[in-house]
């Protein structure tokens, strides 16, 4: 049986590596993302590599008034969704956001407020219909607050929390709520760092969230090993670790 | 933007490169007073995918399928979709690729730049043959097609053009039908360079592809032994090796490890084994790309990397030239991992500046033991050279640039024809110094 799966913000370089798995297996899609020609170029290639059908729609993802119409269309155009991502996201500027609190207040919108509100909405839809996989690319930097980037941290640990509570709620619907948390991955968004040892590509972070939301635990790091820095990054007592340069 | 860190596949590195990742193709290039060059997936063992003080534009994120026509077998792909991406789609269909290198892992737009000739050269001539069209972006004339009607030119200059004609873009192709993935492998132990070209020329009639391991090392009566493999796609099943189990060598691996006495030993196991077997259907995977099993593997040459040489002579010299280089090659204690013939047909190459030439080719692998490497190497430039030979570019890192100019006497029309932003460390190594 072809799944029927929804990607906002197809055009990133993680959820297109998503999509291409969903493709070869020839499950069916529909993409929205707010560029419509990077769009475009994306759903062809999932067509030629397999999807059964692939539908897109261009929008700005963070205007929350038009959810629901694009939600509608979706389940329209699918008869139903078995499995919906939300992968869309921005790397604020940490130094602009400590000067600038309008800053501040819009990435924390587009990253948690808007997704949190498409998730609202997909969450009522998934409720309904009694079974299906929600999830959102959230980060692991949402785990702890860190000097370097605690805007961003913020967005992602707000929407983690919330993927947390929604879970709870959903699982007597038969509804799967995925809180995937990837490191470092080598795409647009992380253009301008050097790359180590810890960075992964978005091809194999793309595997391994596709692997996640086919089954398997509900809050996945990936790589697999940032649970254990995670996990030590979170045992380091506050006195310490606010003195540290993170 | 990234810094330095992309080197070729011999490990030679370059000084203050900048790098771009491409995700998007882009919509014009602005040139911008340091050097541009393309870059595929570094599968290049010398310099012409490095660009010391300029910018690489790395074209692996252009990975997307653009048009597949299943019924016809013609396929348009971004400039920076591999190999294996392509063979992973389309031999399901029946549809194979029409020339392909030794390894999968290399992009089109590089197999374009370098047009890459693959064990069927005899019949299929190199890649460029069957490449449709293909999409330029230039810094002077932004977007064109270009093909055998388009822009015929552009076509001819940037099909082996090494990507010194702008950005390739897209590549249009027309697959090869094949019954399925299947591939049946005859192997025949030689004994001599004479028995390698009588078998080449006996076999090149039935066998689409053609290509024998030589022992590098064999000196006295065993110069010139190896193994001649021939091979048909044929139908029927073949398992597939199994995905995932694929081995890799970690970084900081030590030269060493591939001492003359491990060398020996590769070699004569390896000869044992393939001599043993004769005629067998194999899947496509290990009989087109067997490195490609061993991720890294050029990390076994340890730190200092290692050149590759290539060369054709004409076959009326090869058994003296080839004979000759081979033997002090062993003589030099230098021997090789890999060492490859093969003989090139007469199908003609598209490109101005293509390798393939009638003739007799010969790849071998020298770990970088620095000065006496590089004077051992100049010393086989000159021999191709009396030959009348020429040597890879796509292989090369000490080509001279009188021998370059010699090997390519139409390198002053790709000049006149290059995109004014970009060059290589290749190009400017061997035309800054100009005669
Ligand atoms: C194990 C192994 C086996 C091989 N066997 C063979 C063989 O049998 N036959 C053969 O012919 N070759 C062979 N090669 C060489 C290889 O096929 C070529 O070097 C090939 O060109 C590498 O492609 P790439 O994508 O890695 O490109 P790179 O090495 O990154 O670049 C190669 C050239 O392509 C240009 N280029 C890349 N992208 C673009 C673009 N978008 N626009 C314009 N120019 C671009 C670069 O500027 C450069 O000049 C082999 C290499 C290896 C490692
Ligand atoms: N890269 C990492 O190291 C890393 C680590 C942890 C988590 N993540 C998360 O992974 C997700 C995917 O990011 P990526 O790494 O794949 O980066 P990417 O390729 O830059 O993708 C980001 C995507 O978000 C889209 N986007 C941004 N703002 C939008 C808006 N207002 N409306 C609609 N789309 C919008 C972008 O669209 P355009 O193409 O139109 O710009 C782009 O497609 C993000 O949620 C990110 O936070 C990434």
């Amino acid at each position: 049986m072809s799944r029927r799966v929804v990607i906002l913000g197809a055009t990133s370089a993680i959820a297109e590596q998503v999509a291409r798995r969903f493709a070869a297996a020839g499950d069916r899609l529909y993409l929205l993302a707010r560029n419509g020609e990077r769009l475009e170029a994306v759903a062809r290639d999932l067509g030629i590599r397999g999807a059964a059908a692939v539908h897109h729609a261009a929008a700005p993802l963070d205007q929350v008034e038009r959810h629901r119409a694009l939600l509608d269309a979706a389940w329209d155009a699918l008869g139903g969704v078995d499995i919906l991502l939300v992968a869309w996201g921005t790397l604020p500027d940490q130094r602009r956001c400590e000067a600038d609190v309008d800053e501040t207040l819009r990435q924390l919108h587009v990253n948690a407020g808007a997704v949190i509100a498409l998730l609202t909405d997909a969450a009522n839809r998934f409720a309904a219909q009694g079974h299906g996989t929600l999830a959102a690319i959230s980060s692991v930097a949402g785990d702890r607050g860190r000097q370097s980037n605690y805007v961003y941290g913020t967005a992602k640990g707000a929407l983690s929390v919330f993927l947390q509570g929604l879970r709870n709620r959903l699982h007597r619907h038969g509804v799967r709520v995925v809180t995937i948390k990837p490191g470092f991955v080598d795409t647009p968004m992380t253009a301008a760092f050097p790359k180590g040892p810890l960075w992964a590509s978005p091809e194999r972070v793309g595997r391994a969230i596709h692997r996640a939301l086919l089954g398997g635990p509900d809050v996945v790091y990936v790589p697999w090993f940032w649970r254990w820095i995670m996990l030590v990054i979170r045992l380091i007592p506050e006195p310490v670790f606010k003195r540290m340069k993170l | 933007m990234k810094d330095a860190g992309y080197c070729s596949w011999g490990r030679l590195c370059a000084r203050d490169q900048q790098v771009r990742p491409l995700r998007w193709t882009p919509a014009a290039l602005e040139p911008e007073g340091r050097p541009l060059l393309g870059r595929g997936l570094g599968r290049s063992y010398g310099d012409v995918c490095l660009n010391d003080g300029g910018v690489l534009l790395d074209c692996a994120g252009l990975d997307r399928f653009l048009d597949y026509d299943p019924e016809r077998g013609r396929l348009r792909v971004e400039a920076g979709v591999s190999l294996a991406a392509i063979l992973e789609r389309v031999v399901p269909d029946g549809w194979f690729l029409p020339v392909t290198p030794g390894t999968r892992f290399v992009t089109v737009a590089g197999a374009v730049a370098n047009d890459v000739h693959g064990k069927n050269h005899h019949r299929a001539g190199t890649f460029g043959r069957h490449v449709r069209a293909l999409g330029l972006l230039r810094s002077d004339r932004g977007a064109l097609t270009c093909s055998a009607e388009d822009n015929p030119d552009l076509f001819r200059a940037t099909v082996g053009g090494l990507g010194l004609t702008g950005l390739v873009t897209w590549v249009e192709l027309q697959l090869k039908a094949v019954p399925g993935p299947a591939v049946e492998v005859e192997a025949v132990p030689f004994a001599s360079l004479d028995e390698f070209l009588a078998l080449s020329r006996e076999s090149d009639g039935r066998w689409e592809y053609t290509v024998a391991w030589i022992d590098a090392l064999g000196r006295g009566p065993r110069a010139g032994r190896g193994v001649f493999f021939r091979g048909n796609h044929v139908e029927g099943e073949a398992p597939a090796p199994r995905a995932g189990t694929r081995l890799a060598v970690p970084p900081g691996t030590p030269g060493w490890l591939l001492g003359p006495a491990a060398v020996r030993l590769f070699n004569a196991l390896y000869h044992r084994r393939q001599a043993a077997r004769r005629r067998r259907r194999v899947h496509y995977l290990p009989f087109f790309y067997p490195l490609d099993g061993i991720r890294h593997w050029n990390r076994l040459y340890g730190r200092r990397g290692f050149f590759q040489f290539q060369c054709v002579v004409p076959e009326d010299a090869a058994v003296a030239v080839l004979g000759g280089i081979l033997e002090r090659a062993a003589a030099a204690g230098q021997g090789s991992f890999l060492s490859v013939l093969k003989v090139f047909g007469d199908v003609p190459s598209p490109g101005l500046l293509s390798f393939p030439r009638p003739g007799v080719t010969l790849a071998l692998d020298f770990p970088n033991r620095g000065e006496r490497t590089r004077a051992l190497l100049r010393g086989f430039e000159d021999r191709v050279r009396e030959a009348g030979g020429a040597l890879y570019p796509a292989k090369d890192a000490l080509m001279s640039p009188a021998a370059f100019q010699a090997f390519f006497p139409r390198w002053r029309e790709l000049a006149a024809l290059a995109d004014p932003a970009f060059s290589s460390g290749f190009w400017r190594r061997v035309t800054e110094v100009a005669a």
